[in-house]
């Protein structure tokens, strides 16, 4: 079953937008996005995993050892820190909103204010 | 729209993406197949540039434009905290009051304050060689800052860690990348390309600009992390919001962290 690691990151996807779309809690939200980005690390992953190697690190390992790609490997460790710095911001934003509204339920935000 | 009809439409996206994703996955190469040759060409130039961690030459030297846009998110996310958390006109700034400390939660804390500093700086300096790096060291050593904070008090924090200082590094070592990458229009070749001596592969002074963009990403990392969560934190101990009272007014509001 080649194809289960790939439906794994889809299926952390589904979760993760599924707990955004039913959340009573901006934090809870918040939160949810963080498991709906996350799947992006296991497709990445995923798709640059090779059978029997290891990491990509010739520190103490001949050059020529069976590694896996270290290019998704860079792609994902940018990914954490956009998605750690972005959930950082999300949650000022939502303190500002508890300040201003006293409520983080995103369905009792319905008002616009100028 | 009401909650039943937002989960049907859900469900109905969920069930098309379900299928979509699935179909493109089948055209996928295999899971764990052995041809990456993406992969392949990165630890070839990696070697050939004398870096033994291929994911470090990857961000600082192959793909190191990138990370210069992937820094200033960073950055722009830091200022962006800073801008919506600081102090509002109608709040005022509390003095913390110091909680009781365990004697051997303070033993501990500062037994491991500066071994886990050392263990940043070590992650950091041996990006080049070993797993980890900038971005990991900068947490590192930003997280183990704090833990002033856990083991002894809010004020010890302060003291350890001026917000003003640290949020002017930050910037610096921001523009420090940036200003690297002048080294190669200077000897004639392109912005950002690794043009220094290349040394001896697997030792500390190898992979010629990948050690120094490595260092100036984990001091901005980690004076990052460290304003953020100042900012955090002073909305939680420090800023006190009117509807609380006015307990701990002051004649004079401090002068602001950050």
């Amino acid at each position: 079953m080649t194809l289960l690691p790939f439906l794994a990151a889809g299926w952390i996807f589904l979760v993760g937008v599924y707990g955004m779309v039913t959340s009573r809690n901006l934090v809870h939200a918040v939160g949810c996005l963080a498991v709906a980005q996350s799947s992006t690390y296991v497709l990445l992953l995923g798709v640059g995993f090779r059978k029997g190697a290891t990491a990509p690190v010739f520190a103490d390992v001949p050059v020529g050892t069976s590694v896996v790609d270290p290019v998704v490997q860079a792609l994902v460790l940018t990914d954490v820190v956009v998605g750690a710095t972005v959930t950082a911001l999300l949650l000022s934003l939502v303190i500002q909103i508890r300040k201003r509204y006293g409520t983080l339920d995103p369905e009792a935000l319905t008002g616009l204010k100028g | 729209m009401n909650r039943r009809a937002r989960n049907v439409l859900f469900l109905i996206a969920a069930a098309v993406f379900a299928a979509a994703f699935t179909a493109a996955c089948t055209g996928l190469p295999a899971f764990g197949t052995s041809r990456h040759p993406y992969g392949s060409r990165a630890i070839g130039a990696s070697i050939q540039r004398r870096t033994a961690n291929v994911v470090s030459s990857v961000n600082f030297d192959q793909r190191a434009i990138d990370t210069l846009g992937e820094e200033s998110i960073l950055f722009g996310a830091v200022l962006g905290s800073v801008v919506l958390l600081r102090r509002a006109r109608d709040e005022n700034r509390q003095d913390p009051v110091p909680g009781r400390v365990l004697p051997t939660t303070l033993l501990l804390g500062a037994g491991l304050l500066p071994v886990t500093l050392l263990v940043g700086v070590y992650v950091i300096g041996h990006g080049q060689l070993s797993p980890g790096g900038g971005f990991q060291g900068g947490v590192v050593l930003a997280t183990g800052l704090h833990l002033a904070y856990v083991a002894a008090d809010y004020r010890v924090l302060r003291r350890v860690r001026p917000v003003a200082v640290i949020g002017a590094v930050d910037a610096a070592a921001a523009g420090a990348f940036s200003a690297l990458g002048l080294a190669g229009l200077i000897v004639g070749a392109a912005y950002l390309q690794n043009v220094l001596p290349l040394g001896t592969f697997n030792q500390l002074t190898s992979g010629g600009l990948v050690p120094l963009i490595n260092a100036a990403v984990g001091v901005e990392v980690a004076s990052g992390v460290v304003v953020l969560l100042a900012q955090f934190l002073d909305q939680a101990v420090e800023i006190e919001s009117p509807p609380d009272g006015g307990k701990g007014r002051r004649t004079h509001p401090s002068p602001e962290a950050s």
